[in-house]
């Protein structure tokens, strides 16, 4: 491991950030301008041309907010919440291919920080590290909506985890990787999963919605029952915490997505046209862009066409649902790759 | 008993078919009609920089007017605040000394007129009531203020100045004027026939 080496992760580590935080701001502006599409109203326009300034208008606003913190809560814990859930957000996009290998000079650069060769679990892992902040932040504030919240933000990720897990294992059996680069490596061209495992991506994204706590799973912070769920309690940028990690868990969920389903960075026809693999890993930084913004704006357009779940109504499709049919994606998967061999045991 | 439109419908608990059951096709086409929302004109008037056009008669803040010369027309007979459902106009009236016929057209003039602007429901009934011509509603809005208090209009504000009189012939068109000289308007004598009367006089 070289000195160039170091400098270049550290780099590569600082521009995902930034680019991570850049885009959850904007989904913010994204979310509030769809959701004004969608209802036939304009939306944020007055800070800046078309309200592009809007994000910062927010965040100024948040800063600007008194800071309580409640005398009867866990003062520790209570500001130690917000801050586990943003980093665990931020840490998943660690092991996301934003890109296929840059060659400058004759050495390898490539667009991932670290190619884990576990790192399926390790996305899941920090994913499933990411309730903690939720739940310690609803406990703390020692308020029963926001403990309500917590619980239901507890029950939901562990239900809708099994079913989520249970239709990524098929996506493994498949690709025979738990690397993310390995799995994106694997699908060139046209030759996405998700013509292999359509069932399987479609458990995933139910399942990202409810992993990222939105519409129509947004009960933990849902307003007409528990007044703001987990965060009832919080202001101030602590608040600005919470709602800002759900947006780069939305912006990584979307990466994910697009990773494990839809080639990551690789596009139909590209390879005939393009040969410079610079110029490849460039346009396929930006292809993986297009895809992440477009799964970005579908976690949008459903959260504002479809009505929340009832909470048993949520369980019953986690449990009743997902869950068998994840087994059944799994069964059918695995027969399909034991043809020959389910095909000669029987006929000899 | 009969329907009053042909769109009721008899609505059954029935079962649902297995396609229903799986939601997906009936979250598909949600899906698909927010997104034709999404290319809808919008209604959205962006008002400071847009306003839409009032109507002419559009009945906004009140104006006192005054007559040819200048003077106040109103004698503080207090039919406009009997006449307002809202009870929004208080006054109270004062005589006129000799040398202020510049300033009053009648012998008595009213020394403060107030309009509540909140209670005010903007109905009209005090100019119908005004035997005097001298009170109006107009096009113009009554401003958004802090307090409550600066709502009380006064008559620094309600009675036009001398210099740019408030023109009222988008409110007075001929047809108003014409309907008031019906005969349940005939306290309320319009210009013209005011003119008139003086002209048959001399
Ligand atoms: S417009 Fe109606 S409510 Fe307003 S002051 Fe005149 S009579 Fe009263
Ligand atoms: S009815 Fe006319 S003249 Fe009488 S007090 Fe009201 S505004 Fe003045």
């Amino acid at each position: 491991m070289t000195l160039s080496f170091l400098i270049y992760k550290v780099i590569l580590v600082l521009i995902i950030f930034a680019i991570t935080l850049l885009v959850a701001t904007y989904s913010t502006y994204a979310e509030r301008k769809i959701a004004a599409f969608l209802q036939d109203r304009i939306g944020p326009d007055r800070a800046g041309p078309f309200g592009i300034l809007q994000p910062l208008a927010d965040a100024v606003k948040m800063f600007m907010k008194e800071e309580m913190i409640p005398s009867v809560s866990n003062r520790m814990l209570f500001i130690i919440g917000p801050g586990v859930c943003m980093l665990t957000a931020c840490m998943t996009g660690v092991v996301i291919p934003w890109g296929p290998s840059m060659n400058i000079g004759g050495t390898e650069y490539p667009l991932q920080i670290t190619d884990l060769n576990i790192g399926i679990l390790y996305l899941f892992g920090v994913i499933s590290l990411g309730v903690y902040g939720i739940m310690i932040g609803g406990w703390a504030s020692n308020n029963k909506f926001s403990l309500l919240g917590a619980i239901r933000a507890s029950s939901q990720m562990i239900s809708y985890e099994v079913a989520m897990g249970l239709s990524i294992i098929a996506l493994v059996m498949t690709t025979g990787t738990l690397s993310l680069g390995q799995i994106a490596a694997d699908q060139p061209g046209a030759h996405w999963n998700v013509f292999i495992q359509p069932l399987g991506f479609l458990i995933f994204i139910i399942c990202a919605f409810a992993e990222t706590n939105r519409a129509p799973f947004d009960l933990p912070e849902c307003e007409t029952e528990l007044v703001g769920g987990y965060h009832t309690e919080y202001s101030s940028m602590k608040l600005g915490f919470f709602l800002f990690a759900e947006y780069i868990n939305m912006f990584i969920s979307s990466a994910v997505i697009s990773t494990f389903y839809f080639g990551g960075y690789n596009m139909p026809f590209i390879a005939r046209f393009v040969h410079d693999p610079n110029w490849l890993a460039v346009l396929g930084f930006v292809f993986l862009f297009t895809k992440i913004s477009f799964f970005i704006f579908v976690f949008m357009w459903v959260r504002w066409t479809l009505p929340r779940f009832r909470y048993d109504q949520l369980m019953n499709l986690g449990w009743k649902v997902l869950i068998p049919l994840s087994i059944l994606n799994l069964v059918v998967t695995g027969g399909w790759m034991m043809r020959m061999e389910i095909y000669h045991f029987f006929i000899k | 008993m009969q329907a009053l439109t042909n769109r009721s419908k008899v609505v059954a608990k029935k079962e649902m078919t297995f396609i229903e059951k799986l939601y997906l096709p009936a979250i598909f086409s949600g899906m698909i009609i927010t997104f034709k929302h999404f290319f809808r004109r919008k209604p959205t008037i962006k008002y400071p920089e847009q306003i839409r056009p009032f109507s002419g008669v559009y009945r906004g803040q009140h104006v006192l007017k005054r007559d040819e010369i200048g003077a106040e027309r109103c004698t503080a007979c207090g039919l406009c605040a009997v006449a307002c459902p809202a009870e929004a106009i208080t006054m109270t009236s004062a005589e006129r000394k000799p040398g202020e016929e510049g300033l009053y057209r009648e012998e008595k003039y009213a020394a403060t007129y107030e309009i509540n602007m909140l209670r005010c429901i903007f109905c009209g009934d005090c100019e119908d009531a005004c035997p005097k011509e001298a009170i109006f509603l107009t096009d113009r809005k009554v401003d958004s203020l802090y307090t409550r208090k600066e709502f009380v209009y006064g008559k620094n504000i309600l009675v036009e100045s001398k210099e740019n009189p408030i023109s009222l012939v988008k409110r007075q068109t001929p047809q108003v004027k014409e309907f008031k000289h019906h005969v349940e308007f005939a306290h309320n004598q319009t210009y013209d026939k005011q003119k008139k009367v003086k002209n048959s006089s001399h």
